[in-house]
C-alpha cells in the first residue's frame, strides 16, 4: 500500500484528506503542523506528502525545505493543498521545492486523481 | 460513494473548529496591544481566519469562506505589519467575528444570512482601501475560489484547430521538485492524440552522466480539441524553469486561429499532471446542500449535556470504584457467621467503607465542576464593547479563573453575572472626565474575582467607580413606598434596597443595564440557585458585588431543625443567627402577625407548627428557638422546638416523587432511613406574608 503524509492544522481538513485518500486505498499518516511532519519523516519515509501552507511552528514552505533536505525525501513528490493561490507563495514553494500546488476549495475526487497520477 | 453521508460528518467537525477558531480570534483581538501587535498572537488569529476560509470553500459553505476571506485579508496586512493595528480596525474584525459564528449558527437551521456579512464586508473593504498599496495585493489576496471553471470556454472556439505542436525544454534541475515530463506527457495524452520525439539523446555522454538532471528536451504534437489554457496548464507548474512553445498545428484549409494572446498565464497552477482539477469548485459546489443539511442542531451551540472531563479525575474515580470494591468483599466476610470477636474487624470495614463513599462523593461531584473561566471568558469582550459604548475606559481584571464549580451552576449563573458586570459599567464606573475631576486615574478597573469559602464558592463584582448613591436610593426606595418615610437604615441595608423588586436608580432606562430588568432579577436568580448576593460600596471608592453560591445543586449544607417530630432542613446559607426570645420581646399585630425587635429591627415570626399544622412540642416563644433566615431581603424568625445537628444532604426533587409544595423545595432521606423535607426559606416567607399581609405595613407600624 502506498503512504500519504498529510498535513494540515485543522481538523476538519485532515480528516477530510484521510477519510478520501484511506478510501482510495492509501495508508495516510497525519501531523497537524510542519514541525510534526517532519520529525516524523526523519525516521519514516512515505510516498507522499501533502501539506497545508499556513501552519503553526513550522509551514508549509519550511516543511518542503526541510524535507529536501532529508536524502530519502530528495525525490518523494511534495505537494501543497492550500487556500493560497497567489503567484509569490507558489514561486517561494516551487522554489523550496514542492511537487505541485493545488488550491483550495478542493474536489475529494479530483484531490485523488491528482495523487494517483503523481503516484503512478 | 458513501462520501456525502462522511462529508455530513466532516463538515460537523469543521463547524466545531470553526467556532474554537473565533473564539481564539476573539481572544486573540482583545489581547493585542494597538499600534505593536504581538506577532504570535496576529498569527494565530490570521491562521483562524485562514482555515475557516479554507475549510469553509472545501465543506461548501461558501458565504461563510467568502466573508472570511475579507476578514483574512485584512488580518494578513496587520500581520504583514503593512497595516497598523487600530481601535478600528479591532472593533471590525471583532464584529465580523461575531458575524462568522452567527452564519456558523444559521449552518445548523439551515438558510444562512447574509445580510450582515454584506454589510461588514464593504466596511472591511473600505478599510482595505483607506491604505493604498496595500490592498487586493500580494499572496493571499485572491478571492477563495479564483478557479471557478470559466463557463465561457466553450465560446472561444474560434481559438480551438486541430491541436498543438510543443517544444518543451525543461531546465536541468527539473526532477529536484519530482515533476517527471512522463507524467505530464501523460496528461497530455488524456486530451487527445500525443506524438512525443526526444531532443538531444544524441549528444548524451555517458561518463558526464548525472542521473538526477534532465539533459533532455521534447518536441511533441497533440491532437486535439483542447484549447491552449488546457496545454499551458500541464505545463504550469514548471514553467519558469523550462523553455515552452506552443503553436498551433497549421490546418489544412489554412483557418488557423489566430495567435492566442498570451496573457493567460493560468490562475490554477495545478500539479503538471492534473489539468481535470480546475472542475473541482463546481463539484463542491455541487455537494454543498448535503453537507449543509447535515449538521446536527444544537451540536454548534454551548448548551451541550456533554462535558468534557480531564482524564485525571476519571482515573481518581476508577481507582476509587476499585477501593470500594475491596471493601465491599471485606465486608461481605462477616455475612455468614458472625461472632462478636470480629466485631473490631467489622468497624474497620465500615470506617474504610464511610471514607470510600466521601472520596467517592468528592471524586463524583468534582466530575461535574468546571473552571468558572468558562463563564469568565465573555466579559473581555463584553466589557470591551459596553465600555466603548459608554466612552468609558475600562481595564477588566479577571481572578481566580481556574476556580471550580458545578456545571449546572456555571450554566446559570452567566446572566446573572453579566448583568452585575453591565451595572458596575453603566452606573458605578465613571467617565473618564469625571474620573480626572475625582482625582482617579482615568481608566477604571472592573475586577471578577472568584474563590472558594468553605462549602461555597463566592464570586465578586468589584469596580472602582463612584459608588452607590445612598441618598438617592434611599429617596427612590421612600418615593417607592420600600421604607418608611421616618424609618431609619444602617448604610449597608441602603444598599441593598437596590435588589429590592421594582427598584432601579436610573434616571431613565439605559440601553446597556436597563433591558427592563432590574436588580431583583439578578437576586432572584442568583437564589434559585441557592445562592445570594449582596452589595458593599463606598462613595466616590467604587463598589463590590458578592455572590456566594453552593458548589453544587445536588447536595446542600443544611441545618436540621425539629418541630415535633418532624424533622425540617434549612439552608444553612439562608440561616443568619439562631436565637432565643423572650415573650416579652414580642408584639402581637392585629392579633395575629406576631413581630420581636432583634436589635434595630422587627422581624416577623413564623410558626411552622401553625404553617404546617402539625404538632409542636410548645407554642411558648420561650421554649423554642427562632431560626433568623433571610431571603429576598426580608428575614423572618422561623419558631422551631430544636435545632438538631448540621450536615450535607442530597436533594431529592419533591416534585418528582410527590407534587410542588409551598415552602418546601424538596427532600431527603436522613441517616436513620427517615425523609426530611428542606424548607425553601423565599417560598415559606412568601407563605406567610400571603396568610399574614405585607411586612412592611407592619414594621413601619410598629416602628
Amino acid at each position: 500500500m502506498q503512504s500519504v503524509l498529510a498535513v494540515d492544522d485543522s481538523a476538519s481538513i485532515r480528516s477530510l484528506v484521510s477519510y478520501v485518500l484511506e478510501q482510495a486505498g492509501y495508508d495516510v499518516v497525519l501531523a497537524e503542523d510542519g514541525q510534526e511532519a517532519l520529525d516524523y519523516a526523519r525516521d519514516n519515509t512515505v510516498d507522499l506528502v501533502l501539506t497545508d501552507i499556513n501552519m503553526p511552528k513550522l509551514d508549509g514552505i519550511g516543511l518542503i525545505k526541510g524535507l529536501r533536505k532529508l536524502p530519502h525525501y530528495r525525490f518523494v513528490p511534495l505537494l501543497v493543498l492550500t487556500t493560497e493561490s497567489g503567484t509569490d507563495k507558489k514561486m517561494e514553494g516551487k522554489a523550496a521545492g514542492a511537487t505541485g500546488w493545488i488550491v483550495k476549495p478542493f474536489d475529494p475526487v479530483q484531490l485523488v486523481g491528482t495523487i494517483q497520477k503523481v503516484l503512478s | 460513494m458513501s462520501l456525502d453521508v462522511n462529508m455530513a460528518e466532516i463538515a460537523q467537525l469543521f463547524i466545531e473548529e470553526s467556532l474554537e477558531g473565533l473564539d481564539i480570534m476573539e481572544s486573540g483581538l482583545l489581547n493585542l496591544d494597538l499600534g505593536a501587535a504581538d506577532p504570535e498572537t496576529m498569527n494565530a488569529i490570521f491562521r483562524a481566519a485562514h482555515s475557516i476560509k479554507g475549510g469553509g470553500a472545501t465543506f461548501g459553505f461558501m458565504e461563510i469562506s467568502e466573508f472570511a476571506h475579507h476578514v483574512e485579508t485584512l488580518l494578513d496586512e496587520m500581520r504583514q505589519g503593512e497595516r497598523p493595528v487600530t481601535r478600528e480596525g479591532v472593533d471590525l474584525l471583532l464584529q465580523s467575528v461575531d458575524c462568522i459564528r452567527e452564519m456558523i449558527g444559521c449552518l445548523a437551521s439551515g438558510e444562512v444570512d447574509t445580510a450582515r456579512a454584506k454589510e461588514l464586508e464593504s466596511q472591511l473593504e473600505a478599510m482595505l482601501k483607506q491604505n493604498p498599496g496595500s490592498a487586493a495585493e500580494g499572496g493571499s489576496a485572491a478571492a477563495p475560489a479564483p478557479e471557478q471553471p470559466d463557463p465561457a470556454e466553450s465560446g472561444r472556439a474560434e481559438e480551438i484547430g486541430l491541436g498543438w505542436t510543443i517544444r518543451f525544454r525543461p531546465g536541468r534541475g527539473i526532477f529536484r521538485s519530482c515533476n517527471d515530463p512522463l507524467r505530464m506527457f501523460r496528461a497530455l495524452e488524456s486530451l487527445g492524440e500525443l506524438e512525443v520525439r526526444v531532443v538531444g539523446a544524441d549528444d548524451l555522454d555517458f561518463e558526464d552522466l548525472d542521473p538526477e538532471e534532465c539533459r533532455l528536451g521534447w518536441d511533441l504534437e497533440l491532437r486535439t480539441s483542447s484549447d491552449r489554457e488546457a496545454v499551458e496548464e500541464v505545463f504550469a507548474w514548471v514553467a519558469d524553469e523550462c523553455e515552452l512553445d506552443i503553436d498551433p498545428i497549421p490546418g489544412p484549409a489554412g483557418d488557423v486561429p489566430a495567435a492566442v494572446e498570451n496573457d493567460a498565464s493560468p490562475e490554477t497552477e495545478e500539479p503538471a499532471a492534473a489539468p481535470q482539477s480546475e472542475a473541482a469548485p463546481a463539484r463542491v459546489e455541487a455537494r454543498a446542500p448535503a453537507a449543509r443539511s447535515a449538521p446536527k442542531p444544537g451540536a454548534s451551540g454551548q448548551e451541550t449535556g456533554s462535558i468534557r472531563v480531564n482524564i485525571d479525575k476519571v482515573d481518581a474515580l476508577i481507582n476509587l470504584v476499585g477501593e470500594l470494591v475491596i471493601t465491599q468483599s471485606m465486608l461481605s466476610r462477616y455475612n455468614g457467621d458472625f461472632d462478636f470477636t470480629q466485631i473490631q474487624g467489622l468497624r474497620e470495614g465500615l470506617t474504610q467503607l464511610s471514607r470510600n463513599t466521601r472520596e467517592l462523593q468528592e471524586s463524583v461531584m468534582a466530575i461535574r465542576m468546571l473552571p468558572i473561566s468558562f463563564a469568565f471568558s465573555r466579559f473581555p469582550r463584553l466589557v470591551r464593547d459596553t465600555g466603548n459604548a459608554l466612552g468609558k475606559n475600562v481595564e477588566l481584571r479577571l481572578v481566580g479563573e481556574n476556580t471550580e464549580l458545578d456545571k449546572t451552576v456555571l450554566e446559570k449563573i452567566g446572566d446573572p453575572l453579566v448583568h452585575l458586570v453591565r451595572n458596575s459599567l453603566d452606573h458605578g464606573l465613571e467617565t473618564p472626565e469625571e474620573r480626572l475631576a475625582a482625582g482617579k486615574p482615568e481608566t477604571g478597573v472592573l475586577e471578577l474575582n472568584a474563590y472558594h469559602e468553605g462549602g461555597n464558592i463566592v464570586i465578586e463584582v468589584i469596580d472602582d467607580g463612584a459608588g452607590i448613591n445612598k441618598e438617592k436610593v434611599l429617596a427612590k426606595a421612600r418615593e417607592r413606598g420600600l421604607v418608611g418615610p421616618d424609618e431609619q437604615l444602617s448604610d449597608d441595608r441602603i444598599n441593598n434596597l437596590i435588589f429590592m423588586a421594582g427598584f432601579s436608580t436610573a434616571d431613565e432606562v439605559s440601553d446597556l443595564s436597563g433591558r427592563g430588568v432590574g436588580m431583583d432579577v439578578v437576586r432572584r436568580n442568583i437564589a434559585d440557585l441557592g445562592g445570594h448576593v449582596s452589595v458593599k460600596s463606598e462613595s466616590g471608592v467604587g463598589s463590590t458585588f458578592t455572590i456566594r453560591l453552593p458548589l453544587t445543586l445536588a447536595i446542600l449544607d443544611g441545618q436540621l431543625v425539629r418541630v415535633g417530630k418532624e424533622s425540617y432542613i434549612v439552608s444553612l446559607v439562608s440561616i443568619v443567627e439562631t436565637i432565643q426570645v423572650c415573650a416579652d420581646k414580642v408584639n402581637q399585630i392585629a392579633g395575629e402577625s406576631e413581630l420581636f425587635k432583634l436589635r434595630d429591627e422587627y422581624l416577623p415570626i413564623v410558626r411552622l407548627h401553625e404553617l404546617f399544622g402539625i404538632e409542636a412540642d410548645s407554642t411558648r416563644i420561650d421554649d423554642g428557638l427562632l431560626v433568623v433566615v433571610e431571603a429576598n431581603g426580608q428575614r423572618v424568625g422561623v419558631f422551631v422546638d430544636d435545632l438538631q445537628e448540621q450536615q450535607q444532604v442530597v436533594i431529592k426533587s419533591l416534585e418528582a416523587n410527590y407534587r410542588q409544595m409551598q415552602g418546601i423545595s424538596g427532600a431527603t432521606i436522613l441517616g436513620d432511613g427517615t425523609v426530611a423535607l428542606i424548607l425553601d426559606v423565599p417560598g415559606l416567607i412568601q407563605l406567610y406574608f400571603d396568610r399574614h399581609g405585607n411586612p412592611q405595613h407592619s414594621a413601619v407600624a410598629v416602628a
